[in-house]
């Protein structure tokens, strides 16, 4: 590992002031990923990911959200940074991906337009030549006939074309982080598994930093190499895959893989859901956020209730927070959890 | 698109029919019902105290008050698309198409009057409809962008007073006071035709377009700040900011574009609405045009002239309503006609 | 096997597009094209396919929500295709559908009381304690606070809005109960709890399903059989275990190959199939089979005759002229390989 990583978020706070109380949104986050590398950030609604993934593209900015914190991103500092030049580097150096590919296009402007758009922000080029490397990323992505569909309109595309546009559109400039908020959610299995798949190709030509975000552990489980789980707008559960699929820690993690019915698995007579419910950020609970929901609660001797755990490594950077002990959370995982979810195998 | 036209015209003209049946009805069956008979329809045209029952007989027939409805409907259709004759008895008349008749009151020929009073009508309207427009927009734009702001809460404020107050309130104090007590403006019953001199047609209007557009720019104002408050926090702004466009054009180009898309239909809307008459101020400002003139054919029972202002007034508004429908579909793709 | 509760046979939805000046028809949405199936009593019957194959709309129509073009469903013996609503009546009794959006699908002006309860009302059923306890009972019943009689949607989360929803259909002891995506707008840790409830349920009050999804996992754990819809038709139907296990047509073994699995050891070494461009519109859908636009098998045939759905094992019809995972020829029952 080297000190200066090509994304490094540090204790990054994003924090909104409403009139029922002050939302944590992200509060007191920190991960790190390299160029051509991987990062999938998984967590419920409210967990705080998508919140983030906005905050580092700036986009929080200039608007009433308290942010605190560092974002390195090829070393430079995002937080302290300008507006202005937060901007410049949207779309450039880091680019996005949303989940809907129909409301995220504008309906009015035609989808080589729209792309044409994102690159002469920063290009100072005629849109003949513009058009020509829309067209070139078009096809790049998979659209077939390029020149033909440039002038098509966003609601004249099919879900799965539409991603491929957003894609394009989002590496137009050849960025080098590319951040996904659920980019297949809203789409049929068959295409997702094409777009997952054309996202991997193209990560490993442009050689960018990705960062997923979904809270679809099976697509996490896809393309990442490290994991983030997010819960109550921190992190409860930071490793590498195998570290979260294979040795989870957190009695989250385990609620997550429980609830899930899993098609590579023989069936589980029943599934073993997390009770509950996410919390509200504006009340999060007190000393762990995820304790009223936590079946393991009781062992933590009253700590759940009281105290906020830290993020503490448990071996070979395999981050967990939680109350128990790693020699419980272990013994749990092993005696407790897995045989469950793999009970008929 | 062709086809969409085509079936979009004849509904207009279909609509046409329909208002003039239901006028023609208002005032000339409504009225039978009620126990008003042809002669006293006659002796509205005799006019003269005292003419006789021969007289006012003879009229009516020659005017065709006996014929069935029908038949007195046809032959005002007929005026307006092929013109009519007229015997006055002492020789035949021509009326060219379009002819609405004549006047019970003026005897004189309908159409050349509503087509004096255009012009009047059509500055008006057209110029308050300029001031409203970049007034109201640019207000909802900068109320939307600093919500809850002392600007926004002013603007939004003022606005409500303007869309409260009515004209002949407004009208009237502005003309007390600017045109009469500080003499800036040109005082009630000005009006000079562009062709003479532009500079002085806009200085004779310009009390009575910025009453009419106070009145709608608030409207507008309110319409363009919730539009633009909803397309801001549409997904496709966020995917604009993300591209690293400035500001100004995420507002303009994304948002806006979108937002005005209903303003554009309400503006052709309103702006058919006034071409057929913009009463009340017209009425303040006492302007000759199409909407006191209505007035006062309806004040005086005048049905000519009536049924040539409503047609006039049906006219512009249907014939609106298909120039917003076809520019919603130049404005936003989504929309096919067909 | 148990007698069926509900059967379709050849049911047909067809929406008409319209054009032109005087509004001719062009064509139709062949939303349902010709499908036939049946539900057992106490069972779950999966629904599952893509945006466009019409399982929303054979959820719709076997709840006769809407009219069907053609064919016919046969409710406990009586035939509903074309009853009017009227007659309908008490079928809402015994036929209740939960919805996808527990948002949207609750009025928000209205107390969880009066949401409950309004079937009764409806159906002017009476109670024996009344309707605010029997509405009271059926809110534990769902696992709801019955002490929340009073309370508004809007002061739910989205889970206990989906239990809100259940709780619903449940209050005039219905015999079948739809489920149109019943948890696809819910949390993950939230679904496996909706799941759970609908299973609990089921035991408890010996309902019959049909969940109509497109989560193949959550299809698989909820159904005791399983049909696949493409484009208005059933392309496979079999018991959950031999379709997840053996499954014959290409289509249902690409949606399972693209399902991406929650573990890293597999993700090498695991067999993809991958379908090529998108679902085909079906308002012009590709004739005989259509699937062949995107089938790696397909051959001149497909593209010719439309395969019927055959019963190629004992329980388990496929409508493919090269289906996978096939038994041979002799080991197929009787009449599936007279039609073959």
């Amino acid at each position: 590992m080297t000190d200066e990583h090509f994304l490094d978020v540090k204790d990054l706070r994003i924090h909104f002031p409403t009139d029922d109380g002050l939302v944590k949104s992200v509060d007191g986050l920190s991960f790190h990923l390299e160029r051509g590398k991987t990062l999938g950030i998984v967590g419920e609604s409210g967990s705080g990911k998508s919140v983030t993934s906005l905050g580092i593209l700036g986009l929080h900015k200039g608007g009433h959200a308290k942010i605190s914190g560092e974002i390195w991103l090829d070393g430079e500092e995002l937080v302290s940074a300008s507006l202005d030049h937060v901007r410049s580097l949207r779309g450039k150096k880091m680019a996005m991906i949303f989940q809907d590919p129909l409301s995220s296009m504008h309906p009015y402007y035609s989808v080589g337009d729209q792309i044409v758009e994102a690159y002469r922000v920063h290009n100072k080029v005629t849109k003949q030549v513009a058009r020509k490397h829309a067209i070139d990323m078009l096809d790049r992505v998979g659209i077939p006939q390029p020149e033909r569909r440039f002038d098509s309109y966003p609601h004249e595309f099919s879900g799965g074309m539409r991603q491929r546009a957003m894609i394009a559109m989002a590496l137009v400039n050849n960025p080098d982080l590319l951040i996904a908020d659920e980019p297949t959610t809203a789409l049929d299995v068959t295409v997702q598994a094409q777009i997952l798949d054309l996202m991997r190709d193209l990560q490993r030509d442009f050689n960018a930093a990705l960062i997923i975000i979904t809270h679809d552990l099976g697509v996490v489980a896809e393309l990442s190499d490290d994991i983030l789980v997010m819960y109550g707008g921190k992190a409860i559960e930071y490793g590498t895959g195998a570290d979260i699929f294979e040795r989870p820690e957190h009695p989250y993690t385990w609620g997550l893989l429980g609830s899930m019915p899993r098609l590579d698995r023989e069936p589980t007579e029943r599934l073993l859901p997390i009770k509950g419910s996410p919390p509200s950020l504006i009340n999060v609970p007190s000393g762990c956020a995820f304790h009223p929901r936590c079946a393991f609660e009781p062992r933590t001797h009253g700590k759940g209730k009281s105290e906020v755990p830290e993020l503490i490594e448990s071996e070979g950077g395999h981050l967990v927070r939680c109350h128990l002990t790693r020699d419980e959370r272990r013994a749990i995982w092993e005696t407790e959890i897995k045989p469950n979810l793999e009970a008929t195998l | 698109m062709v086809t969409y036209i085509i079936r979009r015209l004849i509904a207009a003209v279909l609509m046409l029919v329909i208002v003039s049946i239901a006028t023609f009805s208002i005032f000339f069956v409504i009225p039978r019902a009620a126990g008003v008979t042809a002669s006293d329809f006659a002796n509205r045209y005799v006019g003269v105290k005292g003419a006789t029952a021969e007289t006012v007989k003879a009229t009516a027939e020659k005017l065709g008050f006996y014929d069935p409805l029908v038949v007195q409907y046809g032959r005002w259709v007929k005026g307006i698309v092929a013109g009519s004759e007229f015997d006055t008895g002492v020789d035949v008349e021509h009326c060219p198409a379009p002819c609405f008749g004549y006047s019970f009151i003026t005897k004189q020929p309908v159409w050349p009057d509503l087509l004096d009073r255009l012009p009047v009508t059509l500055s008006l309207a057209v110029g308050a409809s300029v001031i409203w427009l970049v007034t109201g927009v640019a207000t909802g734009v900068l109320s939307a962008l600093r919500r809850g702001s002392i600007f926004d809460r002013g603007a939004m404020t003022v606005a409500l007073a303007g869309v409260s107050l009515p004209i002949f309130f407004t009208g009237i104090v502005s003309l007390v006071f600017f045109s009469y007590k500080f003499g800036i403006t040109a005082p009630g019953g000005s009006y000079t035709p562009i062709t003479e001199n532009p500079a002085e047609w806009a200085y004779d209007l310009i009390l009575p377009w910025i009453t009419l557009a106070f009145l709608l720019s608030a409207a507008y104002a309110r319409l363009t700040r919730a539009g633009m408050l909803e397309t801001m926090s549409e997904d496709y702004i966020r995917t604009a900011r993300a591209k690293g466009l400035r500001e100004p054009r995420v507002i303009v180009k994304h948002g806006l574009r979108a937002a005005l898309t209903p303003i554009v239909t309400i503006f052709g809307l309103d702006l058919g609405l006034l071409l057929g008459g913009a009463i009340l101020t017209e009425t303040t400002f006492s302007l000759n045009g199409i909407g006191k003139y209505g007035v006062h054919a309806i004040a005086v029972g005048d049905l000519p002239q009536i049924l040539g202002v409503t047609t006039v007034a049906t006219f512009f508004v249907v014939f609106a309503n298909l120039a917003v429908d076809l520019l919603y579909a130049v404005v936003d793709p989504r929309v096919r006609l067909g | 096997m148990s007698e069926a509760l509900l059967s379709v046979d050849g049911l047909q939805k067809h929406f008409p597009v319209t054009k032109g000046l005087l509004k001719r028809q062009v064509g139709a949405v062949k939303a349902v094209d010709g499908i036939s199936f049946e539900v057992r009593k106490g069972e779950t019957l999966g629904v599952v396919g893509e945006s466009g194959c019409g399982k929303t709309t054979t959820g719709r129509l076997i709840t006769r929500l809407i009219e069907p073009t053609g064919g016919k469903i046969v409710f406990e013996g009586r035939d509903i295709s074309h009853m009017s609503q009227g007659k309908l009546r008490p079928l809402r009794r015994d036929v209740q559908m939960i919805f996808q959006d527990p948002y949207s699908s609750l009025n928000p002006r209205h107390t969880v009381g009066a949401i409950v309860g309004a079937p009764f009302r409806i159906q002017g059923v009476q109670t024996e304690h009344g309707v605010k306890r029997a509405v009271q009972d059926i809110l534990a019943l769902v696992g709801l606070n019955p002490e929340h009689y009073n309370r508004y949607p809007h002061e739910f989360s989205g889970g206990q809005r989906q239990r809100i929803g259940i709780a619903r259909t449940l209050a005039l002891k219905p015999k079948l109960i739809v489920a149109d995506e019943p948890v696809s707008a819910l949390d993950v840790s939230i679904q496996a709890q909706v799941v759970n409830l609908l299973e609990d349920l089921q035991n408890e009050l010996d309902l019959t399903y049909v969940v109509i999804a497109h989560d193949l996992s959550v299809v698989r754990h909820i159904s005791d059989r399983v049909a696949v819809m493409y484009l208005g038709k059933i392309v496979e139907l079999a018991d959950q275990k031999d379709l997840y296990k053996s499954p014959m047509h290409p289509y249902t073994n690409a949606l399972l190959s693209a399902v991406p699995i929650p573990d890293v050891k597999g993700r090498q070494g695991r067999e993809r199939i991958r379908l090529q461009g998108d679902v085909p519109s079906p308002l012009n859908p590709p004739p005989a089979c259509r699937f062949h636009t995107r089938c790696w098998k397909a051959q001149e045939i497909c593209k010719q005759v439309e395969p019927p759905l055959v019963e190629l094992a004992t329980g388990h019809e496929v409508a493919c002229h090269f289906p996978e995972n096939a038994p041979a020829k002799g080991d197929a029952p009787a009449e599936a390989g007279a039609t073959a």
